[in-house]
């Protein structure tokens, strides 16, 4: 996610630089830029004033709120445990490993709309489990772990295959125990890896819809998240209305984005 | 071979290593080893790579943990302890610099786990930036630094809680031939300062001979020979420590070192015939280069300035060679031949059994 300054390596020359550099400005625009510049359009289009009453009506303040609360716990979880499975699958050795690593990314491939079925069998009404945890809190943050689970995990086994071991014996011969080592040689690390997979793992859970539109049972005020809000705008034909929570979400995930990426300039000082 | 007791390690015993055997899985990596190294002295781990010499070093240090045997420091049996407790600097090929920290935290990183007072930290990390001349460069990062100076630092962190014994492993391994030179001068200037047991590991015999006053020279697991380098080149145990230490041709089933190869315009009953390939004239000595008939093995003699023009050999020409009568020769069992066991079981590093990742 940190953007390299250029230094040795292949260059093209000045023409095609320049055609080169005003094809991928264009590519962005086309894809990136002018949608992002037409829904903050939308949104205010009615001004200032109709913007802030849409996002502080009551409905859209408490999707807001779930979605961003669940994320965040979502995250923690996940910075958590998704280091906690990038190490079991470096450092350690069972049979089966290769199956344990290629199930990490199946929440990924999985079309989430499956996803939430899956877990609707396993918690609904109708579970064989006789779990019944389906339209509450507790299935979204369910169904966000489920969905979010790859990021972290595939951003921090690549530093950890990578890291030199020797430091850690290094850091044993100067006395070090094991939670120091860990603490103080092995987690800064990996901070990079783990910020990184932070915030893919949050965007993904701001705007997941598909894994929570069967699950989460879509209740106002209580299960219904910003996502599923914004489709009833559209549905209710209140377009401005999605297009200002639209942005409020956009906020959110620049706000991580930059959080994070102070994180990684921090943790990636001594790389430069 | 070093001659070992029943008796308890005297005390001027920097380091004592008692019939040591570790195994790694079927690979016997160390094989009977016994080994004194005098309090304060500076010893040379010698051999090949898959001789062992690396394995010793981390058998000593408490990174391995002998399958049999006894690892003395300072008297005490500490085979069975962990790295941690046993006070020994380690310092690795690679560095194994903490990339995230300064060099100033690098080096203080120990004091602190010793929980030493801040003002004294400080106090003793400057005083060794100053001591492996790293002066000024106390904030800068490892990345930051030249291959040479992070070995500094690696040393210096390792010199930083007073250890009982210095352990390198392949030191000046990855480093540039120059920087290399430089670097072992240092320390051997450094040692002498510093008088601290000191046990390094090298596969380059003209580095331990120039700075280590004892050499252990190791093939498969086992002990060569030990001694000083005069020892080991004017009284070579074995054919292996003959050819190990310095040059060696093979004449007619005998090594012989070039200086004791001698050569004759005509034949004589243990002579070996010989076509001349090159003369090499260099100032006041000379080499010649031969290749034996009818087999083409490479020999070449080191001859003085005098004798080249008295025997006045021109390339092509046709000669004869032998040890000369004082000679030290050695059997030659073709141990050489092929050369040395390049095993050297991969042990250190992670397994991954997952797809490929992108970086």
């Amino acid at each position: 996610m940190a953007v390299s300054r250029p230094r040795a390596g292949l260059r093209l020359p000045g023409a095609e630089a320049a055609m080169t550099k005003g094809l991928v400005v264009t590519y962005l625009s086309l894809i990136v830029l002018i949608p992002l510049a037409a829904i903050a359009a939308k949104a205010f289009s009615a001004g200032p004033a109709e913007f802030w009453d849409t996002i502080t009506q009551p409905q859209a303040i408490a999707a807001l709120k779930l979605t961003a609360i669940c994320s965040l716990i979502v995250v923690l979880i996940n910075a958590v445990m998704g280091t906690l499975i990038a190490w079991v699958l470096v450092r350690d050795d069972f049979p089966g490993k290769a199956i344990v690593n290629s199930v990490i990314d199946l929440p990924f491939a999985l079309p989430t709309i499956v996803a939430s079925l899956t877990l609707l069998t396993l918690y609904g009404n109708d579970s064989f489990l006789g779990i019944h945890a389906a339209y509450t809190r507790f299935a979204v943050i369910i169904a966000l772990l489920f969905v979010t689970l790859p990021f972290v995990v595939r951003a921090v086994q690549p530093l950890l295959l990578s890291l030199d071991r020797d430091m850690e014996s290094a850091a044993e011969s100067l006395g070090a125990g094991k939670v120091r080592i860990f603490t103080r040689i092995i987690l800064p690390n990996l901070l990079p890896g783990i910020a990184a997979g932070v915030a893919l793992a949050f965007a993904r859970a701001l705007g997941e819809f598909g894994a929570l539109v069967l699950i989460s049972g879509n209740v106002p005020y209580k299960t219904e998240v910003a996502s599923v809000f914004i489709r009833g705008q559209i549905e209710s034909d209140q377009v401005v209305g999605a297009a200002a929570v639209s942005v409020v979400l956009l906020v959110f995930s620049m706000c991580m984005l930059a959080f994070v990426n102070l994180i990684q300039k921090w943790g990636l000082r001594h790389d430069r | 071979m070093t001659e070992t007791t029943d008796e308890l390690p005297i005390e001027s015993h920097g380091i004592e290593v008692r019939d040591v055997n570790k195994d790694f899985g079927d690979f016997q990596a160390l094989r009977d080893v016994n080994l004194i190294v005098p309090d304060g002295s500076m010893t040379a781990l010698l051999g090949p790579s898959g001789s062992g010499k690396s394995t010793l070093l981390r058998t000593i240090a408490g990174l391995e943990v002998p399958t049999s045997g006894q690892v003395f420091i300072g008297g005490e049996d500490q085979a069975r302890k962990p790295v941690r407790t046993r006070n020994v600097g380690f310092v690795f090929q690679h560095y194994a610099a903490f990339k995230h920290m300064t060099v100033f935290d690098n080096i203080a990183f120990g004091l602190k786990v010793r929980k030493k007072n801040r003002s004294e930290i400080e106090e003793r990390v400057n005083e060794l930036i100053d001591l492996v001349q790293l002066t000024g460069l106390a904030k800068r990062y490892p990345s930051q630094l030249s291959g040479g100076q992070r070995q500094r630092m690696a040393l210096a962190r390792a010199l930083a809680v007073e250890p009982s014994v210095l352990l390198l492993d392949e030191p000046f391994g990855a480093l540039d031939a120059k920087v290399r030179k430089d670097l072992r001068t240092w320390l051997r200037r450094l040692h002498d300062e510093v008088h601290v047991t000191t046990i390094f590991v090298t596969h380059d015999q003209e580095e331990a001979m120039d700075i280590a006053e004892q050499i252990v020279v190791m093939n498969g697991g086992r002990i060569e020979q030990t001694g000083s380098a005069t020892d080991l080149y004017d009284q070579p145990a074995n054919e292996f420590v003959m050819g190990f230490v310095g040059e060696v041709n093979s004449l007619g089933g005998r090594l012989v070192r070039p200086h004791d190869t001698e050569i004759l315009p005509v034949r004589s009953p243990d002579s070996v015939e010989v076509e001349i390939d090159r003369v090499v004239r260099l100032g006041f000595s000379g080499r010649v280069e031969m290749l034996t008939v009818p087999d083409k093995q490479e020999v070449w003699a080191q001859l003085t300035r005098s004798e080249l023009e008295t025997l006045n050999l021109e390339s092509g020409s046709t000669a004869y060679v032998r040890p000369r009568p004082d000679a030290l020769t050695r059997k030659d069992t073709g141990a050489l031949d092929g050369t040395f066991r390049e095993v050297s079981p991969d042990i250190h590093r992670p397994t991954y059994a997952g797809p490929e990742l992108p970086v």
